[in-house]
């Protein structure tokens, strides 16, 4: 009798040192996880890139507790629960257990509501996204006096099927986006075919620019390099190649571009799908059918197609 | 407790299909019997699978290498919109009414769907829409190619100005597609809530038939918007209207809502009764009682509910106001409550089990396994912030994979062989599924698991070439995509040879408990003929001494009954 209670006791000790072993493990796994899942994003240069990168490490970390929770129980069970070959028998005739039911409604319930909490509050921190304003197809887009404080801008960024160009407050147009570092700049999002997307990953930044709206958007780049800026919502043929360059530099070094670009004279900009197009109706014009890209932009400052970039 | 019992007449009525039990010919006629249509989905969506996998293994073929090399991008463009549309209108959906049209009616003990002509004229027309959306690849300018999303402007821009176009056809297939669905949906609504065996109460119903109800609500709910939506683009393309054209005044933003109020929930359409096949199959081969029925069958309403108030999550980065971002991320968050309740629940299943680890059990581990992690990601997009930098780039497209493919097709796949014995009568050969299995597994992983770090460096979706940086996740990808297109012949291998000449199968080969186990393999037209049992317990009760239905050993001896 004494020996039995004992037995059991060792078998309740082992359990017990079993699940706590294992919870310690998967949490300093999940840590870790946490921990290098800033590597696997761009370098970190806009004000949102630390906020997105946190709340990511902190999804990551919760992620793999569970993922290697729940996977980690499965595979205990595909080692201790196997049925031997010929072995028929049912297994233990449990039919549920509602406290346990609750408790992972319930803990679940709170992790996604912490989530969501923590992402609203970075949503309110950032604010990049201003107004959209809708108006008639054909006119100027309108000028939105934009609410919150910005240091620099607005600058207007007009994406076509398939390039870009941007055009700053003293008239300059560039087919490079240029930036001044630590300033929070405010641009207007223009198009006048379908619909794209402003993308910078290094800034972990995205918006839709819709045609017959013109939207108000601010962020603050806070690290110097050039950054890919890439088209994210599909536009039509020449879709992959709807991309630029974001240079970002110092003050004195923006000032010195400000001034020397807009001496010069207007010529075509970056055109990469104006050109593919061009080889294509030399070959003959085979493939499906597209819209002919729009022309090369007019801008001052031509800028590099295969500038080396750092995110 | 209320006893729901059918319509009489549905039994007595002559000989209501035209062709004999074992006339092949059946397949291709307009027969009007659940289990030939079921097999019929079956067979056109599995033929569709080969097409969709085609089309995919060419798209990655393009995505081995950064430059657009293979092909020219509006070709790639094409393509992948038609990857895309096929796996998804052509595939997914019609596997999922095969299955739901085999397994209804014997699981409920049903004799046949409420409205079989109905139930024929939805199949019938998954051809008729498949042709067209195959035509499409032979009008001038090719197929449509502005993505499965069709989002206007792009969808609309009609480049070369005809009338007959692939976006005009593409639209055109689509609105049947949804003209099937629905009629697929009224039937099988009407069939579970009006003509369950005696006895069957909804909280003794099988969770298959509960995740089923939950779907097609959803579909009878979200369906209209799409069509409408898609109706008013057809009018846009064609008539010059201008719903969603700018020049017009339109919003091409509008397009979006409805898309996305009916495509959002579709994926659950599909997921739904893919978690059904788990919650059958898990007590099967883990010889335990399903962990929590009733927790279980709620929670699929729960995941129809919230399901319908989440689609503006696609939509985080289009321009919508903070609020609205932050009101929608809530509600896409809770999902994650009562998907972790069935998650939780299959675990605890298993836990103690006595586990077979068979072909079926193989693919339902492996889908399980995958859907944890495909719904990790999920959470992890639902966030605004997150969402903002991974929302159309290669994270968005692992992920969705991860859930459609590693999940959904590996349970569409758990079911295939579970119930193929029951359905053919033959038995499938057990090593042909296991490397069937394996090459999936391994196949799948190496496809989407490394695309999540494209994405997160920020490779968009829907390129046709790419920068050099992101070229090691694509190459991976791309030998993972080739290994899935190995991985179907064992299975079709499996299939055609185990029909043809497989083991006669036993009527309950896994020794499950189900209506559609006390059947002969194959079951006769009418499921249980004259008498339908009377059911008196969910049928998870393995080891405990519960019996199913009245008289058990009565409909045991007729199953081995040769009809």
């Amino acid at each position: 009798m004494n020996t039995k209670i004992k037995k059991n006791n060792s078998k309740k000790y082992l359990t017990i040192f079993i699940i706590i072993s294992a919870v310690c493990i998967n949490s300093l796994i999940s840590l870790l996880m946490g921990y290098w899942s800033y590597n696997w994003l761009p370098v970190q240069a806009s004000e949102a890139a630390n906020y997105v990168d946190n709340l990511f490490a902190f999804e990551t970390t919760i992620g793999t507790f569970i993922f290697l929770g729940c996977t980690g129980t499965m595979a205990w069970i595909l080692i201790f629960n196997r049925a031997p070959k010929y072995d028929e028998s049912n297994g233990a005739p449990i039919e549920g257990n509602v406290k346990l039911e609750v408790i992972w409604t319930i803990i679940p319930l709170i992790l996604v509501l912490a989530i969501a909490t923590f992402a609203t509050k970075v949503n309110y921190k950032l604010e990049n996204l201003g107004s959209k304003t809708k108006y008639n197809f054909g006119e100027e887009a309108p000028f939105i006096e934009e609410k919150k404080p910005f240091d620099f801008g607005p600058i207007d960024v007009i994406s076509r099927q398939w390039n870009w160009e941007f055009i700053y407050p003293n008239g300059i147009h560039s087919s490079e986006l240029h930036l001044p570092i630590n300033k929070r700049t405010n641009f207007r999002l223009i198009t006048d075919d379908v619909i794209h997307s402003f993308y910078i990953p290094a800034f972990r930044l995205k918006q839709d620019i819709i045609p017959g709206s013109v939207i108000t958007y601010s962020l603050t780049p806070i690290r110097k390099g050039v950054f890919r800026l890439r088209d994210a919502m599909f536009s039509g043929a020449y879709f992959s190649q709807n991309q630029t360059n974001v240079i970002v530099e110092s003050e004195d070094v923006f000032n010195k571009w400000i001034s020397e670009t807009v001496k010069k004279e207007l010529q075509n900009g970056l055109n990469p799908a104006g050109r593919l197009y061009d080889k294509r109706l030399k070959n003959g014009n085979r493939g499906w059918a597209t819209v002919e890209p729009a022309p090369a932009p007019k801008v001052q400052d031509v800028g590099l197609e295969d500038r080396p970039h750092d995110g | 407790m209320t006893i729901i019992n059918y319509d009489q007449r549905l039994v007595k009525s002559k000989n209501p299909y035209p062709r004999g039990p074992n006339d092949w010919k059946r397949f291709f006629s307009f027969n009007t019997d659940a289990k030939v249509i079921g097999i019929q989905y079956i067979v056109t969506a599995l033929f569709f699978l080969l097409l969709g996998g085609l089309l995919g293994m060419l798209v990655r073929g393009e995505l081995i290498t950064p430059p657009s090399d293979l092909f020219d991008p509006t070709v790639y463009n094409g393509l992948y919109t038609m990857h895309g549309t096929v796996m998804l209108f052509l595939f997914l959906f019609p596997m999922l009414s095969g299955l739901t049209n085999l397994l209804v009616p014997p699981m409920i003990g049903a004799p046949d769907m409420a409205f079989p002509k109905l139930n024929a004229l939805a199949f019938w027309l998954v051809p008729v829409f498949s042709i067209i959306l195959l035509l499409s690849f032979f009008v001038p300018g090719g197929p449509a190619s502005s993505g499965w999303w069709s989002y206007p402007p792009i969808s609309i821009q009609n480049p070369l100005g005809k009338m007959i176009n692939g976006e005009m056809l593409w639209i055109t297939a689509i609105s049947l597609s949804g003209i099937s669905s629905i009629m697929g949906a009224v039937n099988f609504v009407t069939t579970i809530i009006r003509m369950r065996a005696p006895g069957m109460g909804f909280f003794k119903m099988p969770i298959f038939i509960w995740t089923v109800l939950a779907a097609q609500l959803l579909q009878l709910l979200g369906l209209p918007a799409l069509t409408g939506g898609a109706i008013m683009l057809f009018f846009d393309l064609s008539f010059g209207t201008s719903f969603f054209r700018i020049e017009g005044g339109g919003d091409p933003v509008l397009f979006q809502h409805f898309f996305w109020f009916y495509s959002h929930p579709a994926v659950y359409v599909m997921v739904l009764p893919v978690f059904g096949i788990f919650s059958e199959l898990f007590p099967v081969y883990a010889r335990k009682p399903l962990f929590g029925y009733k927790f279980v069958a709620v929670a699929s309403f729960g995941i129809t509910i919230l399901s319908l108030v989440v689609w503006v999550h696609h939509m985080f980065y289009t321009g919508t106001p903070m609020w609205m971002r932050n009101l929608f991320m809530f509600t896409t968050m809770l999902i994650a409550v009562p998907t972790g309740v069935k998650v939780f629940a299959w675990i605890a299943t298993l836990w103690g089990g006595n586990l077979r680890l068979s072909t079926p059990m193989l693919f339902c581990l492996g889908g399980l396994f995958n859907f944890i992690f495909g719904g990790i990601t999920g959470v992890m997009l639902a966030t605004v912030p997150v969402d903002i930098h991974v929302g159309n780039t290669y994270f968005v497209v692992a992920h969705f994979h991860y859930i459609i493919f590693n999940t959904i097709a590996f349970g569409i796949f758990a079911g295939i062989y579970h119930w193929f014995p029951k359905f053919t009568g033959r038995m499938f050969y057990e090593g042909l599924g296991k490397v069937h299995f394996a090459l999936t597994f391994v196949g799948a992983t190496l496809n989407w698991l490394p695309l999540h770090w494209a994405g997160l460096l920020g490779m968009p979706r829907r390129v046709a070439s790419y920068d050099p940086e992101f070229a090691i996740w694509n190459v991976i990808a791309s030998i993972g995509a080739f290994i899935l297109g190995v991985a179907s012949i064992p299975f079709i291998l499996n299939m055609v040879s185990s029909w043809v000449r497989g083991k006669a199968a036993p009527p309950n080969p896994w020794r499950a408990i189900g209506l559609e186990w006390l059947l002969p393999s194959p079951p006769p037209h009418e499921n249980f003929e004259d008498d339908i049992p009377t059911v008196l317990n969910e049928p998870y009760c393995y080891g405990l001494d519960k019996p199913f239905v009245q008289d058990e050993q009565f409909y045991i001896d007729k199953s081995f009954k040769k009809h």
